[in-house]
C-alpha cells in the first residue's frame, strides 16, 4: 500500500514536471524565512536549515534530470502573481531543464559545504546569511523558468541584489564594501542593457512575453541592436571581457560558498540568458554576430588565464579563471552562431553540445575549487599563497579532492574538464567548411588560441595545486592546519563524483544537452549509442572513451606496481631532500607564486599594466614589489567615471537646497504630464 | 598528363619554399644569413621559371630564367657580401618588434594576401595562377622586414625580395613581363645597389654606426 | 571486434614497452658517432634500469603519496598512449578511445603530474624545473594542435588509425602541407622530449635543467620508471610522425601474421632512420636560451600555420 502510493506520487510529479519545480522553488524562500526565527542559532540554521536547501537541490536535480531523459515536451504555466495587466509567465523547456540540473546538482554540493562551513563570527549573523542564500538560490531558479520579460527582470534584480549581501557579508572590512559596491553598479549596468535589450525585442506588440518575442519580426538592424544590448548585459554578468572588472574583486570578498555559488551557478545565468536571446528569441539570424561573440571569448579566455597567472591572492586566481572560462563557453556559443547562421547545423550542434557541457563542468569544478580554498582559508586564516604551502599533509581529504578539481579543471582526460574542450576543438575543426572568404582562413587560427589558453590553464593550476598544497610551509603557524569537518567533506565529494562521472562517461552529459541543441539549433548530435565511447561527428573521424582511458591507467598502475614489489623489491630510505647537494634548505627557496608565475609575466607583459619595485644590490633590506594592475581599468573605466563625475558636478546646480526650486520641478512635470495625457 | 601532375606539384613546393624563405628573412638574427636567403630565394626563382618555361613552351621565359640565375644568385648576393664585409655589419641585426610579435603580423598579411588572390586566381589562365596568391603575400612580408628592422643594410635586401616577389607575381600571373621591362628592372637593381652601398659609406662616416635611428637626427628642429 | 585483435594490440603494448630503451640507446649511439666519440653499448638502458630497480629507494622526508604515485602514473600514460597509436598495426580495439587530439591531453597529463611531483619535495631545482617544463609545454601545445589540424584537413580524420587505413589515397609526399607539418612535428618533437635545441638531457648544470630537474629527488625503481616512461614518450612520438607521414608497411585491414612480420620490420627500419635523423639534428643544433625557446616554438606553430593555409589556398583550388 505504501509502496502503491510513494509510485502514485512519484509519478504525478514525473508527469507535472514544471508544477512541481515550482513547489521546489518556493521552498527555498520558505526556508529563507525559516531561518529568520533564530538567526544567531549557528546549529539551527547552518546544521539543520542548510541541509534541508542542499536536499531540495538533489531534488530539483533529479527532476531535471528526469525532464531531460524523458524528452517530456515542454510546459507552460501562467502564474496568479504580478501586476494586473502583466501576469507572471513561466516554462520549463530543454534549457532551462539543462540549467536547472546545473544548478540542483552544483546547489547541493556547495549548501552540503556552507553548512559544515559557516560559524559564527562571518561578520553578519547565519541566520541573515540563511536567508539571502536561500532566496538567491530561488530567484536564480526562477531566472531560469521565466517566459516573459517581466518576471525574468524581478528575478534578475533579486538574484543581484540578493548577492549583493552576500558579498558583503563582512560588511566592517572598507574593501568589501568596495567590492560590493563595484559588483552591484556593473550589475545593475547589465541589467539595464538587458531591459533595454527586451524592449528593443518586442518589436512592436508591447506584449513582454517570450512568445510575443519569438514571434515578432525585426529589421536586421533592431536585430543587431537587441543582441548587442542583450551581449553587453549578460556579458557584463558573465564577466566577458571588458566587463568583467567586478569579478575580480567580488568572488574574493564574499565568503568561499558564496563565491563558488557565484562563479557556479550565477554566471550561467547569464549563459543561459543568451542562449535563450540568440537562439530561441532571435533565431540566430546573422554570421557576423557570431564573430563578434567567438572574438570577445577568445579574447576573454586568452586574457583571464593570463592574469589568473600573475596572482597572488588564491581566490582572485580562482576568479580569473573563471573570466577564462566564461571565455571559452562564449567561444562555443560563437561558432555556433556561426555555424547555424551559415546552416551547417550539425557543426552548430557540436559548438553547442561544447558550450553547454563546459558551462556543466565549469559549476563543478570551480565549485569545488572555491569550497576547497574556503576550508583552507578557515584552517589557516592565510589567502595569500606567499604564505601557505605543504597544505597535504595536515590537510589530506582536502588536498585530495583539490586535486580531482585541479586536474579537472586542467582539461586533463580522464576527468570532465577535458570533454567539453575535446568537443569545443572538434567543433574548430570543420571551420574551413564556412562559406565566407577571410573567416575560413581566420577562425581556425582560434583553435590555436583555444589551445594555448587550455595550455596556460593547466599551468596556472598547477601553481594554485603546488604553491598551496604541496611544497614546504611556506609559515610556522601551517602546522597546526586542521582538515575539513564531516559536511565539508561530503559536499566536495559530490562535486568531485560529478566531475569524475562525466569525464568517464561523457554521454551522460551529451545525453542531457541533446535535448537542448535540438530545441535550440534543430539538431541532436547523435553519439554513437555506444557506453563505451562518444563520437560525435563519426567514429572513423574523432571518438573518445573516457572508460578506456580510466581503466588501462589504473590497470597498468596496478600491474607496475605489483610487478615491480615482485621482481625487485619495495625498500625505501628516508633522507633529507637531495636538492643537488645544498647544504640548507628552507621554505623560503622554493617557488613562491610570482616566481612561478614569471613564464607568463615575461612573456605575455603587454597585456598588464606592472610596477615593479626591485631591490638595488646596496640594501640592507632588500624588498620585492609587483602590483599587477588591470589595463582595462585605467583605460576604459576611469575615464568612463571621471566623465560621469563631471557630468554629475555639472547637473548638481539643480539641487541648490532651495525648497522653491523642487516644488517648481514637480509642478512643471505635473503640467507636462497633464498636456501628454489630456 | 602524369608528367604534367609533377610539375604542377614541383611548382607547388616551389612556391611553398618562397614562403618559407621570407619568413625566414623575417626571423633571422645574422645579415649574413640574410643574405645566403635571398641567394636561395633567386635559386627557387630560377627554378620555378624554368619549369614554367618548359611547360608553356616559351623561349623568352629561359631568357628570364638565366637573367635571374646570373644577377639574382650569383652577382648580387656577392656584391652585397663584400658590401657588408667592408662595412663589418655581418652579424648584427637589431629590430624595432620583437620576433613572435612580427611573425603574428606576417601571418596576417599572408592570410590577408591569400584572401584577395583567391578571386584573381579564377580569372587567370596560366597554369601558375593558385601561387599568385604566394607572391603578393612574399611581397608584403619582403615590405613588413623594411619596416621592422634598424640596419640599413637589410632594408636593401628587403628592396631586392619585393622585387623577387614581383617576378614571381608576374610569373604566376601572366607568364612573365616583356623582355625590355626585364632588362631595365635588372639594370635598376644593379645600379641602386652599387649607389646604396656608397651611401652606406657615407652614412657609416657621418655617424659612425649603420643604425637608421641616427638619420632621424637630419631634421628641422 | 576479432579476437586476433586484441592480441596484436597487447602484442604492440609489449613491444613498445620492450623498444623503447633500445630506441634511446640507438639515438645515443648515432649521436656518439657523430660527434666522434666511443658510444655505450646499445643495450646500455636496459642495464640501467636493472641497476636502478635493484637500489633502495632513498626518499625526501616530507615526500607525500603524490610523489611516490607519479611514476606509476606517467609509466601509466604513456602506455595509453603506445596502446592508442598505430606502430605495427591498425586494428587496434584501444585505438578508438583516443584521437591524436585527445592523445595531446594524455601526454599533458603525463606533464602535469610530473609537474607536480617536481613541487612536492619542495626544492628550488623542482619548482624551477616544474615551472619551465609547464611553459614549453604551453607552448608546444598550439603547435602540436595546428599540425593536426593540418594533418585532419589533409587526411580526412583526427583519428591515426584511419589516417593509416587511407594512406592509399594520402597526398604526396612533396605536398607542401604535408612537409610544412612534418617540419613542424619534427620541432614540437624536440621541444616535448626535452632535446637540445631546448633542453639538453644529459646535463646537470642547475641553471639549464628542465627535464632533469623536475627527476632530481626521485631514485632507484621510481627513477627507473621516469627514464623508461621518457624513453616511451619519444618512442611514442616517432610512432605518431611515422603514421601521419610514413605509414607505408603498416599492417592494415585484417591483418594477418605475415603482414605484421612485415609491418614490424618496416617499423625497425623507419624507427633506425629515425633515430640517426633526429641524432643529426641534436649533433648540428646549439642549445638555446631559455627564453629564446618562444621564438622556437612560434616558428614551429608559424609553420604549422603556414601549411594550413597553403593547402587551402592552393589544395582547395587545383584540380589536379
Amino acid at each position: 500500500m505504501n509502496a502503491h502510493l510513494w509510485a502514485n506520487s512519484l509519478n504525478s510529479v514525473l508527469n507535472h514536471p514544471l508544477g512541481s519545480t515550482l513547489v521546489i522553488t518556493v521552498s527555498w524562500p520558505v526556508l529563507a524565512l525559516a531561518c529568520l526565527f533564530r538567526p544567531h542559532s549557528v546549529r539551527y540554521v547552518a546544521r539543520f536549515l542548510f541541509p534541508l536547501g542542499a536536499l531540495l537541490c538533489v531534488m530539483m536535480f533529479l527532476l531535471a534530470g528526469a525532464f531531460l531523459i524523458s524528452g517530456h515536451s515542454p510546459e507552460s504555466m501562467t502564474l496568479p502573481l504580478g501586476l494586473p495587466d502583466l501576469p507572471f509567465h513561466v516554462r520549463l523547456d530543454a534549457l532551462s531543464a539543462f540549467f536547472l540540473l546545473i544548478l540542483g546538482f552544483a546547489g547541493a554540493g556547495i549548501s552540503t559545504f556552507a553548512a559544515g562551513y559557516f560559524r559564527s563570527g562571518e561578520g553578519t549573523a547565519p541566520g541573515l546569511l540563511g536567508l539571502h542564500y536561500h532566496v538567491f538560490l530561488a530567484s536564480m531558479a526562477v531566472v531560469m523558468l521565466a517566459d516573459d520579460a517581466y518576471l525574468f527582470m524581478v528575478a534578475w534584480e533579486t538574484m543581484a541584489l540578493s548577492s549583493y549581501f552576500l558579498v558583503t557579508s563582512q560588511h566592517r572590512i572598507p574593501e568589501i564594501r568596495r567590492a560590493g559596491f563595484l559588483y552591484l553598479l556593473m550589475a545593475h549596468i547589465g541589467a539595464v542593457c538587458i531591459l533595454l535589450s527586451f524592449g528593443v525585442m518586442q518589436g512592436g506588440s508591447w506584449q513582454f512575453t517570450f512568445d510575443a518575442m519569438r514571434s515578432a519580426s525585426l529589421t536586421p538592424f533592431w536585430a543587431t541592436v537587441a543582441f548587442t544590448l542583450a551581449l553587453l548585459g549578460f556579458g557584463a554578468k558573465a564577466g566577458l571581457v571588458p566587463m568583467h572588472v567586478w569579478l575580480p574583486e567580488a568572488h574574493p570578498a564574499a565568503p568561499s560558498p558564496v563565491s563558488a555559488m557565484m562563479s557556479g551557478i550565477m554566471l550561467k545565468t547569464a549563459i543561459y540568458g543568451l542562449l535563450r536571446v540568440t537562439f530561441d528569441l532571435l533565431h540566430v539570424q546573422f554570421w557576423q554576430w557570431g564573430v563578434a561573440v567567438l572574438a570577445l571569448g577568445l579574447f576573454s579566455a586568452l586574457f583571464g588565464v593570463i592574469f589568473a597567472g600573475v596572482q597572488t591572492d588564491m581566490k582572485r586566481l580562482l576568479a580569473y579563471s573563471s573570466i577564462e572560462n566564461v571565455g571559452l563557453i562564449f567561444t562555443g556559443i560563437g561558432l555556433s552562431i556561426l555555424f547555424a547562421a551559415s546552416n551547417l547545423r550539425l557543426f552548430a550542434a557540436l559548438a553547442l553540445a561544447a558550450a553547454l557541457i563546459h558551462a556543466l563542468n565549469h559549476s563543478l569544478f570551480k565549485s569545488m575549487l572555491f569550497l576547497a580554498t574556503g576550508s583552507v582559508l578557515h584552517a589557516t586564516r592565510q589567502r595569500s599563497l606567499g604564505k601557505l604551502g605543504g597544505l597535504i599533509r595536515s590537510m589530506p581529504w582536502v588536498a585530495a579532492l583539490a586535486l580531482v578539481g585541479t586536474l579537472a579543471i586542467a582539461g586533463l582526460p580522464p576527468l570532465n574538464g577535458f570533454v567539453s574542450e575535446w568537443l569545443l576543438l572538434q567543433s574548430f575543426l570543420y571551420t574551413p567548411q564556412l562559406p565566407h572568404a577571410f573567416i575560413n582562413m581566420l577562425i581556425p587560427l582560434g583553435a590555436a588560441a583555444l589551445a594555448l589558453t587550455v595550455a596556460l590553464a593547466a599551468y596556472v593550476m598547477v601553481k594554485f595545486y603546488g604553491v598551496i598544497f604541496l611544497g614546504q610551509p611556506r609559515e610556522a603557524s601551517l602546522a597546526h592546519a586542521h582538515d575539513a569537518n564531516w559536511l565539508e567533506r561530503i559536499g566536495l565529494a559530490w562535486l568531485a563524483a560529478g566531475c569524475i562521472a562525466i569525464g568517464v562517461q561523457p554521454q551522460l552529459a551529451l545525453h542531457a544537452v541533446g535535448k537542448s541543441t535540438g530545441m535550440l539549433v534543430g539538431q541532436t548530435i547523435a553519439p554513437d549509442p555506444s557506453v563505451w565511447r562518444i563520437a560525435p561527428i563519426a567514429p572513423e573521424q574523432a571518438s573518445y572513451s573516457g572508460w578506456i582511458f580510466l581503466a588501462v591507467i589504473l590497470c597498468t598502475v596496478a600491474i607496475t606496481f605489483l610487478a615491480v614489489r615482485l621482481l625487485a623489491h619495495g625498500r625505501i630510505r628516508k633522507t633529507v631532500p637531495w636538492d643537488c647537494g645544498y647544504p640548507w634548505q628552507t621554505s623560503r627557496m622554493q617557488d613562491t607564486a610570482e616566481g612561478f608565475g614569471q613564464p607568463i609575466r615575461h612573456m605575455f607583459g603587454a597585456f598588464f599594466r606592472m610596477e615593479r619595485e626591485l631591490p638595488a644590490p646596496t640594501d640592507l633590506t632588500p624588498r620585492y614589489r609587483v602590483h599587477v594592475e588591470d589595463r582595462f581599468w585605467r583605460a576604459l573605466y576611469q575615464p568612463i567615471a571621471t566623465a560621469v563625475q563631471r557630468l554629475a558636478d555639472a547637473i548638481s546646480f539643480l539641487q541648490g537646497g532651495r525648497l522653491a526650486f523642487y516644488l517648481l520641478f514637480s509642478f512643471l512635470t505635473l503640467l507636462g504630464l497633464l498636456v501628454f495625457v489630456l | 598528363m602524369l608528367r604534367s601532375h609533377l610539375d604542377v606539384e614541383l611548382l607547388k613546393l616551389l612556391a611553398a619554399g618562397m614562403l618559407l624563405i621570407s619568413f625566414a628573412m623575417l626571423s633571422t638574427r645574422r645579415t649574413q644569413q640574410l643574405i645566403t636567403l635571398f641567394a636561395w630565394q633567386g635559386a627557387i626563382l630560377f627554378l620555378s621559371t624554368t619549369l614554367v618555361a618548359h611547360e608553356a613552351g616559351l623561349t623568352e621565359l629561359y631568357f628570364s630564367a638565366g637573367l635571374t640565375l646570373i644577377l639574382k644568385v650569383i652577382t648580387l648576393p656577392l656584391i652585397l657580401h663584400i658590401l657588408i664585409k667592408r662595412l663589418g655589419a655581418q652579424w648584427d641585426n637589431e629590430r624595432l618588434v620583437n620576433i613572435p610579435v612580427t611573425m603574428l603580423v606576417g601571418l596576417m598579411l599572408v592570410i590577408f594576401a591569400f584572401g584577395l588572390a583567391q578571386p584573381i586566381s579564377l580569372l587567370a589562365t596560366t597554369i601558375t595562377r593558385h601561387t599568385i596568391g604566394i607572391a603578393l603575400a612574399v611581397i608584403l612580408l619582403s615590405f613588413l622586414m623594411m619596416i621592422t628592422r634598424r640596419k640599413a643594410v637589410t632594408q636593401v635586401i628587403g628592396f631586392l625580395a619585393m622585387e623577387n616577389g614581383l617576378f614571381f607575381a608576374a610569373t604566376s600571373a601572366t607568364y612573365g613581363m616583356p623582355m625590355v621591362i626585364e632588362l631595365g628592372i635588372a639594370l635598376d637593381l644593379l645600379v641602386a645597389v652599387f649607389i646604396l652601398g656608397i651611401f652606406f659609406f657615407q652614412i657609416r662616416e657621418q655617424f659612425d654606426s649603420l643604425d637608421l635611428h641616427h638619420l632621424e637626427s637630419l631634421k628641422e628642429e | 571486434m576479432r579476437g586476433i585483435a586484441f592480441v596484436w594490440q597487447f602484442g604492440e603494448v609489449i613491444l613498445a614497452i620492450a623498444l623503447a630503451p633500445l630506441f634511446s640507446g640507438w639515438i645515443a649511439q648515432c649521436r656518439a658517432w657523430m660527434q666522434n666519440r666511443t658510444a655505450p653499448p646499445l643495450t646500455q638502458p636496459y642495464r640501467m634500469l636493472r641497476k636502478l630497480f635493484n637500489k633502495d629507494a632513498a626518499l625526501a622526508e616530507n615526500a607525500s603519496r603524490l610523489f611516490r604515485t607519479a611514476p606509476y602514473v606517467l609509466f601509466g600514460t604513456m602506455v595509453l598512449a603506445a596502446a592508442i597509436i598505430p606502430s605495427v598495426v591498425t586494428d587496434l580495439p584501444f585505438a578508438r578511445a583516443a584521437d591524436s587530439i585527445a592523445l595531446i591531453g594524455l601526454f599533458a597529463t603525463a606533464r602535469v603530474f610530473q609537474a607536480l611531483a617536481a613541487m612536492d619535495i619542495g626544492t628550488a631545482f623542482g619548482t624551477l624545473g616544474a615551472r619551465r617544463e609547464m611553459m614549453i609545454g604551453f607552448l608546444a601545445e598550439p603547435a602540436m594542435l595546428m599540425v593536426f589540424f593540418n594533418a585532419f584537413l589533409l587526411f580526412g580524420s583526427t583519428a591515426l588509425t584511419s589516417v593509416v587505413d587511407n594512406y592509399a589515397t594520402h597526398p604526396s609526399v612533396i605536398d607542401p602541407s604535408v612537409m610544412f607539418a612534418a617540419i613542424a612535428f619534427v620541432m614540437v618533437l624536440l621541444a616535448e622530449n626535452a632535446r637540445i635545441p631546448i633542453d639538453n638531457p644529459a646535463t646537470h648544470l642547475e641553471l639549464t635543467m628542465i627535464h632533469e630537474a623536475m627527476v632530481l629527488e626521485y631514485s632507484a625503481r621510481h627513477l627507473a620508471l621516469i627514464e623508461w616512461a621518457s624513453s616511451l614518450k619519444i618512442f611514442n612520438y616517432a610512432c605518431i610522425g611515422l603514421a601521419l607521414f610514413l605509414p607505408w608497411g603498416i599492417a592494415i585491414h585484417g591483418a594477418h601474421v605475415g603482414s605484421v612480420l612485415f609491418a614490424l620490420s618496416a617499423l625497425l627500419v623507419k624507427l633506425a632512420a629515425c633515430g640517426a635523423a633526429l641524432a643529426l639534428i641534436e649533433s648540428v643544433s646549439a642549445k638555446l636560451r631559455i627564453f629564446r625557446a618562444p621564438e622556437f616554438m612560434a616558428m614551429a606553430f608559424l609553420i604549422a600555420v603556414l601549411g594550413l593555409l597553403v593547402h587551402l589556398l592552393l589544395g582547395a583550388n587545383t584540380g589536379a
